[in-house]
């Protein structure tokens, strides 16, 4: 099975970044990491991969950097890179990000795409399903469990509100991972050293067939409102009762 | 107990910026090692010590090791399967032989994954830490017969090694042992006898432990002139390689002690039944040599510890110090309690240990390059002069970095408040863990008196004035770049330190020496550490220029030295004076009248 991983390098959350002052994008670090979200998938498609010995092709748009957070990736057991880095494509907005990252899985071929639910810096949660519909495949989401039906399709338990639902499709189909579908495996000091000479393509926009059309600017950036103080409940022996209406406002009940 | 964060960029730093490790990783030897590869090294290290290792410090502190009536040894659950886990990463290998199944990386890369793993688990370490000493004794002393059967595990972590080297009469005085070692026909030796102190000395954590032991052939000569070293496995191996009959060397009891409770520290006795088999390493009569040979290894490891638990210490300090309040801040709003962290004796507390901190990693990573350049150097000169830097760098990273690890973790209490003393935020446990340091491994009485009597005399006292000439190099960069108070401050320690040298050099009754080893031990590590916050600064003050998204780390690594600077070098005057005091004072009274 081909299996083709969405996976970004971020900026260290652990470390302090800066926004640039005029585009108030962040200042790309040379050293990025792996988004720890997409561990998941990486391990989940390692899995699939050894189970059918198949591939594992990682696939990601972002400045390459150092390359570290792909090497990361890699190191725990994926077989090559592909990666765009595009000045063009800076500050993209999720549908070209998704043409980009369409565009690189179709020039590599594919039986699986597997991506995070959303990632950790950008947070929209909306691209798989866009790459899905670009390549024209399902969209299995929300999985918290991930495995092979016996006529070679995938089988998902799609995680939801009151419990989950079981969800199969033939392949080629993408299929996005939540947090905790699998344990991520920690790669090893062979594995590290392997990953320092798997190939990793860096392609451009051409190669993929995308002309960014992002029209999206970021104005103006307004620091956290400083956190207001709580509200304090006197219990008048009714007290449960507005607790409750509370919770219920809040819609955590 | 607060998470562990790796300290990764600290780390990075003073491998790019103080010790060199581009020159190191360009030597022949390190052809498979580049920068950006031993960073992520690094990271993957520190993401599996934040996340296996350090969640079992505490479980294993409170439930500690097991003595059974059997001998057996029994670690908690948690303890035994991330050494099982830390084992098939492949992280016990790193610094070790290709050829054995090492990754062969530089001592100073490996130091910074052994930083780690200590901080994350002090007690943990210690296995790794011995087993390490074990693999260098048998790589330059071992048979190539012997090498074979037993390095790779070794390396791999499948197997641990231990030092059996204290017996109850003979501890600093390791010349006093008794232990017996009978040569037999088939070449092995039964070796009778009992040790103290032996840790990691029985345990479940691994299929065969491999105990490196000294004792006494039959009329070898008194002192360290008669000690030969011995291979005596737990498990006898096989010719294949499997592991084979029960050898007979039995653990009769562990130590209850103030900390490292997840270190079995060991009563071992040999030759109760058949008598234990042995194999000699290298000749008899050889194995104080082989002991010098792990002995900077080792020493450095255990400075480690003393780093590691004030890093551990300031990083739950630091958090706890954010989120109590107590009282109001000068200038704070009337309506609300500050942060302690915004008391200025807090912070000052705070800014105490994380100067220190940086400090000493710096000395110490220092010194394992040193040890790179000792064995990987690529000719005599730069090989003697790597080795003669590790040997005067060893007592300051085990005595000076030991003495800071009690200090400091002593203040990560104190900023606690009473909840320090509480066992469950943690803190007390890592300042009981540290107590151990200033002891194993050579007392830091002992640290001293090496650093006096062998290390400062070395090639005629050249190599500590070529080290005090580094010093002053820095005398004219620092002005140029107007870091005007480390400037000051640093020619100041130096100038000090100079005097008590000299004082030491010139005086006749050795017992002079002596009684000044302590003060001045301290003083020159205080100074040495006033030295590589004062590169730090250098190199971060350049970076700042250039600074891409990092200038805030880069301006509080500066801020950092002149703190360093200003509080701390400054200790150093207030030590001439002990420095420079002949012995009279402590002899002057006699024994009983000690007593009052």
């Amino acid at each position: 099975m081909r299996i083709a991983v969405c996976v970004k390098q971020i900026p260290d959350p652990a470390t302090p970044y800066e926004l640039d002052p005029d585009s108030h994008y962040v200042v790309r670090p040379n050293d990025q990491v792996l988004d720890d979200t997409d561990r998941y998938g990486v391990e989940v498609a390692l899995q699939l991969a050894e189970a059918t010995e198949g591939s594992v092709t990682l696939v990601s748009m972002s400045p390459s950097g150092n390359l570290q957070g792909i090497r990361q990736a890699l190191a725990m057991g994926a077989d090559k890179a592909v990666i765009v880095d595009d000045e063009s494509l800076r500050g993209s907005d999720s549908l070209t990000t998704a043409k980009v990252l369409a565009g690189a899985i179709q020039r590599e071929g594919f039986d699986l795409v597997i991506a995070g639910t959303e990632s950790t810096d950008g947070y929209t949660g909306v691209v798989p399903q866009q790459v899905a519909e670009l390549l024209d495949v399902p969209s299995l989401s929300f999985a918290k469990k991930v495995e092979l039906a016996e006529d070679g399709a995938v089988r998902i338990e799609r995680q939801t509100a009151a419990g989950y639902d079981v969800v199969q499709s033939a392949v080629p189909v993408l299929v996005t991972v939540t947090s905790g579908v699998v344990e991520p495996r920690y790669p090893t000091f062979k594995g590290i050293m392997q990953a320092k000479s798997k190939p990793v393509d860096t392609l451009g926009c051409g190669d993929v067939g995308v002309s960014p059309t992002t029209t999206q600017t970021i104005q103006a950036v307004e620091p956290v409102p400083a956190r207001e103080a709580g509200e304090i409940v006197e219990d008048d022996g009714e007290g449960y009762a507005k607790i409750v209406a509370m919770l219920e406002q809040v819609k955590v009940i | 107990m607060t998470d562990y964060r790796p300290p990764l960029r600290d780390i990075k730093f003073v491998l790019e910026h103080v010790v060199g490790l581009d020159d190191i990783a360009a030597l022949p030897d390190f052809e498979h090692v580049d920068r950006d590869l031993s960073f992520t090294v690094l990271d993957e290290a520190g993401r599996f010590m934040a996340d296996r290792i350090a969640p079992t410090n505490q479980v294993g502190d409170a439930e500690g090791a097991i003595h059974h009536d059997d001998g057996r040894v029994t670690l908690p659950k948690e303890i035994r399967s991330a050494y099982q886990e830390y084992v098939a990463a492949g992280w016990n290998a790193v610094k070790a032989p290709m050829e054995y199944g090492g990754h062969g990386f530089p001592t100073s890369v490996g130091i910074g994954v052994m930083e780690m793993l200590t901080t994350a688990n002090m007690a943990f370490s210690l296995c790794p830490m011995l087993t390490a000493s074990a693999i260098l004794a048998l790589q330059h002393h071992g048979t190539e017969e012997q090498k074979a059967i037993y390095l790779e595990k070794l390396i791999s972590g499948e197997w641990t090694g231990t030092m059996d080297l204290t017996e109850p009469q003979a501890g600093s005085d390791v010349g006093a042992l008794t232990t017996k070692a009978e040569p037999q026909d088939d070449g092995t030796y039964r070796i009778t006898g009992t040790k103290i102190f032996i840790t990691w000395g029985e345990h479940d954590v691994a299929d065969n432990i491999i105990h490196l032991v000294l004792a006494r052939t039959p009329g070898a000569p008194p002192g360290t002139k008669g000690i030969s070293l011995f291979i005596v496995p737990k498990y006898l191996v096989n010719a294949d390689g499997s592991i084979g009959e029960r050898n007979d060397v039995n653990c009769v009891s562990i130590e209850h002690k103030i900390g490292i409770h997840a270190s079995p520290t060991c009563v071992l006795s040999y030759g109760d039944n058949a008598g234990a088999v042995g194999y000699l390493v290298g000749a008899e009569n050889q194995g104080m040599r082989a002991m010098f040979t792990m002995m900077n290894d080792a020493r450095l490891h255990v400075g480690l510890e003393g780093l590691g638990v004030a890093e551990r210490s300031y990083q739950q300090a630091l958090e706890y110090a954010q989120e109590r309040r107590q009282g109001r801040a000068i200038g704070a709003p009337k309506t609300e309690s500050s942060p302690i962290i915004d008391h200025p004796d807090v912070r000052r507390m705070l800014m105490t240990m994380k100067a220190n901190i940086e400090a000493m990693r710096a000395l110490m990573y220092d010194n394992a390059a040193a040890l790179d350049w000792a064995e990987h150097g690529v000719d005599d000169e730069q090989r003697q002069r790597g080795a003669a830097r590790a040997a005067l760098l060893t007592p300051l990273a085990k005595g000076w970095g030991t003495d800071l690890g009690v200090e400091l973790t002593s203040i990560g209490i104190q900023i606690h408040g009473g909840m320090g003393y509480v066992e469950e935020t943690g803190s007390a446990q890592i300042w009981r863990d540290s107590r151990i340091a200033p002891i194993y491994e050579g007392t830091n009485g002992i640290q001293a008196i090496d650093l006096v009597l062998r290390k400062l005399p070395m090639d005629g006292g050249k190599v500590v004035a070529s080290y005090f000439d580094e010093i002053d190099a820095l005398d004219g960069p620092l002005g140029a770049a107007g870091l005007d108070s480390i400037r000051e401050r640093l020619a100041a320690g130096l100038a000090v330190l100079r005097k008590a040298t000299d004082w030491i050099g010139s005086r006749d009754d050795v017992n002079d020496a002596l009684a000044a080893a302590t003060p001045y031990a301290r003083m020159f590590g205080i100074v040495a550490g006033g030295y590589y916050m004062a590169k730090a600064a250098l190199a971060a003050h350049s970076a700042l220029g250039s600074a891409n998204g990092d200038a805030g780390f880069y301006a509080a690594k500066v801020t950092t030295a002149q703190f360093y600077a200003e509080q701390i070098l400054p200790q150093a005057d207030g030590l001439l004076a002990a420095s420079t005091a002949p012995s009279d004072s402590l002899f002057a009274i006699e024994p009983e009248a000690l007593r009052g």
